[in-house]
């Protein structure tokens, strides 16, 4: 009879013992997070989908700068996820210190949840984007549907892969590229719409994040041309060598990936200090040189240089050995052109904005 | 009853349907994992089980099973116990709503505890004000398993209840046993193979749960990754050697646990018979 008791009282003891154990280390993870203590602290980086190999370099460097100026070691935790769905969790109480996303309008929504004080934008050095990037076309080696700027993405022959602008900032950056080229075009506001209806008619994946789009076009072989991030076009080139090669289109967009610091955790959890000394150091040379290594554009102008591409033409098929990889020679736009990032999401990305009533009445 | 056609074409014709069905579907793509896995030699399969980030997943999913289990575990006899042995207004009600993870997707599962726990939630300033974290951190993946598993136990408990009846309680009550006594000595012996076998459900089940634990889990990497989430991970990072080591020993957690359902089935239908 005492033996039948046993599991019972077995089951009994490990719920007791696994709640304490839950509690205990749920109070640890406080502690830690409380940052003032000496010792170590711990901050949250919620970013977009393509940085991960970059933070975790920077990760590297930070945790180095910061130990010889406060004596403190530092854990940085990573998130990583379409810009938009990351800006989401974040105002819906994922516990970020910083968040490095691929727009303006992301960081935006994290303002608008009331966890970031207004003006952030003017927080850190040239409106808050330590690197800014590009859009680009990743094709297949020898670009055999000769894929060679926006106007061949609305031929019939091709297939496009590009993430979802609802949830992804790179996608956003897609969008709004393409919608310069035609409108550069001398098209009017409905040949536009007509030209972009017909670009995502041809899209074939539209996948959550920048990184899923990625996989999609090298890991699944989908489509003929990817829009990709410079820095994720150049990675793919890195990691697949000889199978792609990058198109750089006529014009393009740059694209200014923001951060910020998330004012209402780092007060609460007392890691201000060390979160805005994360972001500024991403200003430093090092870090700008990190960012040009990782194939984003540096935004300190005397190392962007040294990185400027020597070869010639608009295509790149292999990755320059001397690693360097800037086209400079590109008609850039910017969000300002949309009117910034308020106007743009109001009239493009809302629900029922354009890009709902091109890609809906598909 | 005799079963027809033992010998004829349909049995060999059935026969190989599914074996072409289950060598498609299964293990070509287990074969694919273990082969991936170890592409790049057994070292570097070592070095990526063993990183600190893939350590932690794997503590992270034992935990969250073993959390899962216990409370599930608790809470299915109970549930089975008050379904099969009280007559009440709107059982109907709660059986029901027992089943309901079965039935609904795993990412509503999510977005329900996002809702519910979010910062736009009206006990969000409670939690806020004690400095609870549910969301977005491991009690919120604990609660996606949970709440995607809760029906693996008592579904299994049920209706061994039903079947035995109630005439050995009530004669053991008469004799003068108390409730702990008759659930101790009567009940719980019966249903100890149906809970164990449910508990083997339930943990294969939680270990492997994706949808609503991506959800809810942030993807704060070290801290909220469960192993399913590391793979994806991984994955994207085109760190395929990496993705498929784990897929492997997601794998074999599985097969382990697939080891016991049978050994369980066994005993339990040794033990009916005997």
């Amino acid at each position: 009879m005492r033996k039948k008791l046993l599991p019972l009282l077995t089951v009994a003891a490990l719920t007791i013992g696994s709640l304490a154990g839950c509690g205990s280390t749920s109070t640890g993870a406080a502690n830690t997070q409380s940052g003032s203590a000496e010792g170590s602290v711990e901050i949250t980086n919620v970013s977009y989908d393509p940085t991960r190999e970059l933070y975790e370099e920077y990760n590297k460097i930070f945790q180095t700068h910061w130990k010889e100026k406060s004596g403190q070691d530092v854990n940085i935790v990573q998130s990583h996820g379409g810009s938009g769905k990351q800006a989401l969790e974040v105002a819906n109480g994922l516990q970020a210190d910083v968040v490095t996303l691929a727009l303006e309008g992301d960081v935006d929504a994290v303002k608008d949840a009331g966890l970031i004080d207004d003006g952030y934008v003017d927080e850190f050095p040239l409106d808050s984007s330590p690197y800014t990037s590009s859009i680009v076309f990743l094709v297949r080696k020898g670009n055999p549907k000769n894929i060679l700027d926006w106007n061949d993405l609305i031929r019939d022959d091709v297939g496009v892969i590009t993430p979802n602008p609802k949830t992804s900032g790179g996608a956003r950056w897609n969008y709004l590229a393409a919608w310069y080229y035609f409108e550069k075009q001398g098209q009017s506001e409905d040949e536009i719409k007509a030209s972009m209806k017909k670009l995502y008619e041809n899209v074939l994946v539209l996948d959550s994040g920048a990184r899923g789009a990625t996989a999609s076009f090298v890991e699944n072989g989908q489509g003929d041309v990817l829009l990709a991030w410079e820095n994720e076009a150049f990675l793919s080139l890195d990691e697949h060598p000889g199978e792609y090669e990058i198109v750089v289109p006529s014009v393009s967009i740059l694209c200014q990936p923001t951060v910020a610091v998330v004012d209402k955790v780092v007060d609460q959890r007392g890691t201000r200090e060390v979160s805005e000394e994360y972001l500024n150091y991403l200003y430093s040379d090092d870090a700008q040189k990190l960012e040009a290594e990782w194939y984003y554009r540096p935004s300190n102008e005397e190392i962007a240089k040294q990185y400027e591409y020597q070869g010639e033409g608009n295509t790149i098929t292999e990755l320059p050995e001397d690693h360097k990889w800037i086209i400079s020679d590109i008609d850039l736009t910017n969000i300002d052109h949309f009117g910034g990032w308020t106007e743009a999401t109001e009239k493009h990305f809302k629900d029922g904005g354009i890009f709902d009533s091109i890609y809906e009445e598909k | 009853m005799q079963i027809r056609n033992n010998k004829g074409p349909v049995k060999w014709l059935l026969i190989g349907l599914c074996t072409v069905f289950l060598l498609v579907t299964l293990v070509l793509p287990l074969v694919y994992v273990i082969f991936t896995a170890l592409r790049d030699g057994i070292r570097a399969y070592l070095a990526s089980v063993t990183d600190q980030y893939a350590v932690k997943a794997i503590l992270l999913t034992v935990k969250v099973v073993l959390i899962t289990v216990i409370l599930n575990s608790i809470f299915g006899i109970f549930a089975a116990w008050l379904i099969t042995r009280f007559q009440f207004r709107g059982k109907k009600i709660i059986s029901t709503l027992i089943d309901l993870p079965l039935t609904i997707s795993p990412i509503i599962a999510g977005l329900i505890f996002v809702l519910t726990f979010g910062r736009q939630s009206a006990i969000y300033p409670l939690l806020e004000k004690w400095n609870i974290q549910i969301i977005f951190a491991v009690p919120g993946v604990v609660l996606a398993t949970i709440f995607v598993t809760f029906p693996f136990i008592s579904r299994e408990i049920i209706p061994v209840l039903t079947a035995e009846g109630t005439d050995e309680e009530e004669a053991a009550a008469l004799m003068g046993a108390n409730g702990f006594q008759i659930f101790t000595q009567i009940t719980f012996p019966h249903i100890k193979w149906a809970f164990l076998y449910g508990v083997v459900l339930c943990s294969a089940r939680a270990m492997g749960e994706f949808g609503a634990v991506s959800v809810l889990s942030g993807h704060l990497r070290g801290i909220t990754n469960t192993m399913p989430l590391y793979i994806e991970l991984l994955y994207q990072a085109f760190d395929f050697t990496g993705a498929f080591a784990m897929s492997s020993i997601l794998v074999i957690m599985a097969l382990v646990i697939l080891v016991l359902r049978n050994i369980l089935e066994y005993r339990g239908r040794k033990e009916k018979d005997a």
